[in-house]
C-alpha cells in the first residue's frame, strides 16, 4: 500500500513535457526518447515509467500480463523503424517485405502447436480469436433503424465528401451517419458536432501511428447504441472486449495529438508539393488526366491517369518509388478500381492511373525525382504502345474493333 | 535491478534505432516475387519494339485485345519468299508480364519457318519467363499475337497470289 502510493507520488512528479514547438516536427522516426531531455516528446508520455534510478516494484501479475522478451522487441524494431509497409501492397519491395515477415511468423506459430500454417489466421488478439470461432451469421438490421455510411476522405482518388452537409440532412431526420475518415483524421479539420457525426472510424497506422491499433467514436448525447463485436471481459464500456494494447494505443494517442498540431503546416506544405507534382508532370507530358474532383480534394491523394501507358508496367519502371495503381494488373481479382469505375473513368483510362501519396515527411526532393522519372517512364513506355502510335497516326481508337480475349 | 535491466534495454533499442541503415534503393529494386528480373530485362532492355511497314506484301500484322482489358499487343513479322521469317517487331500497352511476353514472342519467331512459328506455345513462354498463375493470360495473348499475324500473312499471299493469276488470265 505504501509503496503504490509512493510510487503514485513519484510518477506524479514526473515533468509534463511541454509540446513540440511550432516548427515542423521531421524525421520523428529517428528520435530517442531520454527522460532527461523531454523536450520535443508528445505529452502522452508523460504517464511514462520514472526516471531509472528509483527503484519498481517486482513483477508478478504474469497473467494480467507479461513484460516484451528483447528479443522480441529486437524482432519487432525493424518493423517499426525501417520495413513499413504495408503486408497487403502487392506493388512494391515494401509490401513484399512485410508479407514475407507475416508468413514466416504464421510457420512459427503453426510450428508451435504442430499445425499447418494455412491453418493460423491472425486478429487482433485472444478475445477477437474466441468470438470469430463462435459467432454466428445473423441479420441484425431492424425495419426502424437507418443509418448513412460516408467515406470522409477517398483512399484512392483523395476526393472529400461534403460531410457536413450529409451530416445536416442525416440530423433532420433523424439517421445515423457513419463516417470512416482513416484518411481524414489529423489531415484535414472534423469536429463531430459541427458536422453532426454519429459514428467515427478512424486508423492509428494512416496518421503515423501504430499498425493494429484503431478506434471509433461512438456520439454519447443523443446516445447512439452498437452492439458489441465481441464479447469477453467488458473492457472499453463493454463495447469492445480485450485487452487494449498500451504501447498500440500509446502511439495512436501521441500520432493523434501530434497531427492535431502539425494540421495546419502540413496541409499548406504538402498542397505545394501536390501543386508542384501535378503542374510539372502536366507540363511536360500530354494527355495525363487528374481523376477525382479537383475542387473537393484532399491534396495528399493525386490520382492521374497517363493515357496509352498501362498502370501497372509505369510501376515496374518505376522501381524505387513505392506506389499504387488503380489497375486490374496490379489487383488480385484482375478487375480494375471500383472508385475509377463509379466516377465514370473510361475503362481504359482507369488501367492507366496512378496513385501519388504525399505525406507530413515527403521531401521536396522525393517530389521531383519522382517527377522526373515518370515523365521519362511515360514517354519510353509511350514508344513501345500500339494505342499512342495509333493516335498519333490519327486513328480514333474508340473506331476499332477490337478482339476480345 | 529491474531499473538497470530497463535502463540496458532501452539504450540498446536506441542504438539499435539510430545505428538503423536507411535501406539502399538497390535493394528495393526488381526483386524476385512480382517482377521477376527476366521479365525487368524485357522492359530496360528492350529488343524488336517498333513497326514494319503494314502496308507491304511481307509483313503480317497482328493486332490482338482491348484497351478496356488493359492489354492490347500489335506484332509484326516480315517474311521472304522461302517463308522463313527475318524480322519482328512488337508494341505492347500491358503490364510488364505482357511487355515481356510480347517481346519474347517476337525473339522466338525470328529464324522460324511461318509453320514452325505456329508451334510456339503460350505455356512455354510463361514458364520462360517463370510467370506466375495470376498473369498466364498475357502468355495467352502473345501466342494469339503470333498466330494473328502469321494469319494476316497468310491472308496477304493468298491476295497477292490472286492478284498475279488475275494478271497472267
Amino acid at each position: 500500500m505504501l509503496l503504490r502510493t509512493a510510487w503514485r507520488r513519484a510518477a506524479a512528479a514526473v515533468p509534463v513535457a511541454p509540446g513540440p514547438t511550432t516548427a515542423p516536427t521531421r524525421g520523428l522516426r529517428l528520435r530517442v526518447v531520454d527522460h532527461a531531455t523531454q523536450s520535443d516528446v508528445p505529452s502522452a508520455t508523460a504517464t511514462a515509467p520514472q526516471a531509472e534510478s528509483e527503484l519498481r516494484p517486482l513483477y508478478m501479475d504474469v497473467q494480467a500480463t507479461t513484460p516484451l522478451d528483447p528479443r522480441v522487441l529486437d524482432a519487432m524494431i525493424p518493423y517499426l523503424v525501417n520495413y513499413y509497409g504495408n503486408p497487403h501492397s502487392r506493388t512494391h519491395a515494401y509490401g513484399w517485405e512485410s508479407e514475407a515477415a507475416m508468413e514466416h511468423a504464421r510457420q512459427q506459430v503453426a510450428s508451435l502447436i504442430g499445425a499447418d500454417p494455412r491453418e493460423i489466421i491472425f486478429t487482433s488478439g485472444a478475445t477477437e480469436s474466441n468470438n470469430i470461432a463462435i459467432k454466428e451469421l445473423e441479420s441484425a438490421i431492424q425495419p426502424d433503424t437507418s443509418l448513412v455510411s460516408v467515406m470522409t476522405v477517398n483512399n484512392e482518388i483523395g476526393v472529400k465528401q461534403p460531410i457536413a452537409e450529409i451530416g445536416r440532412i442525416c440530423s433532420s431526420r433523424k439517421v445515423y451517419f457513419h463516417t470512416d475518415a482513416a484518411q481524414a483524421v489529423g489531415k484535414i479539420p472534423l469536429d463531430v458536432n459541427d458536422m453532426k457525426i454519429d459514428l467515427m472510424s478512424i486508423s492509428g497506422h494512416k496518421i503515423y501511428g501504430p499498425k493494429g491499433v484503431g478506434a471509433i467514436y461512438i456520439r454519447r448525447r443523443p446516445r447512439v447504441r452498437v452492439e458489441a463485436l465481441q464479447s469477453g471481459g467488458g473492457q472499453e464500456r463493454g463495447m469492445r472486449s480485450g485487452t487494449v494494447p498500451t504501447p498500440l494505443v500509446v502511439g495512436l494517442g501521441a500520432a493523434c495529438e501530434v497531427a492535431q498540431q502539425e494540421m495546419e503546416y502540413d496541409h499548406k506544405r504538402i498542397s505545394k508539393l501536390a501543386e508542384r507534382l501535378t503542374q510539372k508532370i502536366m507540363k511536360s507530358l500530354p494527355d495525363v488526366v487528374m481523376n477525382g474532383d479537383p475542387e473537393h480534394h484532399y491534396p495528399g491523394c493525386i490520382n492521374l491517369s497517363f493515357a496509352y501507358v498501362e498502370g501497372e508496367s509505369l510501376l515496374m519502371a518505376l522501381k524505387d518509388v513505392a506506389l499504387s495503381s488503380g489497375s486490374a494488373c496490379t489487383s488480385a481479382s484482375l478487375e480494375p478500381s471500383y472508385v475509377l469505375r463509379a466516377i465514370g473513368t473510361d475503362e481504359d483510362l482507369a488501367h492507366s492511373s496512378i496513385r501519388f501519396g504525399i505525406g507530413r515527411f515527403t521531401t521536396e526532393e522525393e517530389v521531383d525525382y519522382t517527377v522526373e522519372k515518370c515523365i521519362h517512364h511515360v514517354k519510353r513506355l509511350r514508344e513501345m504502345s500500339p494505342l499512342w502510335e495509333m493516335v498519333q497516326d490519327g486513328i480514333d481508337l474508340k473506331s476499332i474493333k477490337w478482339t476480345q480475349h | 535491478m529491474a531499473a538497470a535491466g530497463a535502463g540496458r534495454l532501452r539504450r540498446a533499442a536506441s542504438a539499435l534505432l539510430l545505428r538503423s541503415p536507411r535501406l539502399p534503393t538497390r535493394e528495393l529494386s526488381a526483386p524476385a516475387r512480382l517482377y521477376h528480373k527476366k521479365v525487368v530485362d524485357h522492359y530496360e532492355n528492350p529488343r524488336n519494339v517498333g513497326s514494319l511497314d503494314k502496308t507491304s506484301k511481307n509483313v503480317g500484322t497482328g493486332l490482338v485485345g482491348a484497351p478496356a482489358c488493359g492489354d492490347v499487343m500489335k506484332l509484326q513479322i516480315q517474311v521472304d519468299e522461302k517463308g522463313k521469317i527475318v524480322d519482328a517487331r512488337f508494341k505492347t500497352f500491358g503490364c510488364g508480364s505482357a511487355i515481356a511476353s510480347s517481346s519474347l514472342a517476337t525473339e522466338w519467331v525470328k529464324g522460324k519457318t511461318v509453320e514452325e512459328a505456329l508451334t510456339i506455345k503460350n505455356t512455354d513462354i510463361a514458364k520462360e519467363l517463370c510467370l506466375p498463375p495470376v498473369k498466364l493470360h498475357c502468355s495467352m495473348l502473345a501466342e494469339d499475337a503470333i498466330k494473328a499475324a502469321l494469319a494476316d500473312y497468310k491472308l496477304k499471299q493468298e491476295s497477292t497470289k490472286g492478284e498475279a493469276e488475275k494478271e497472267k488470265k
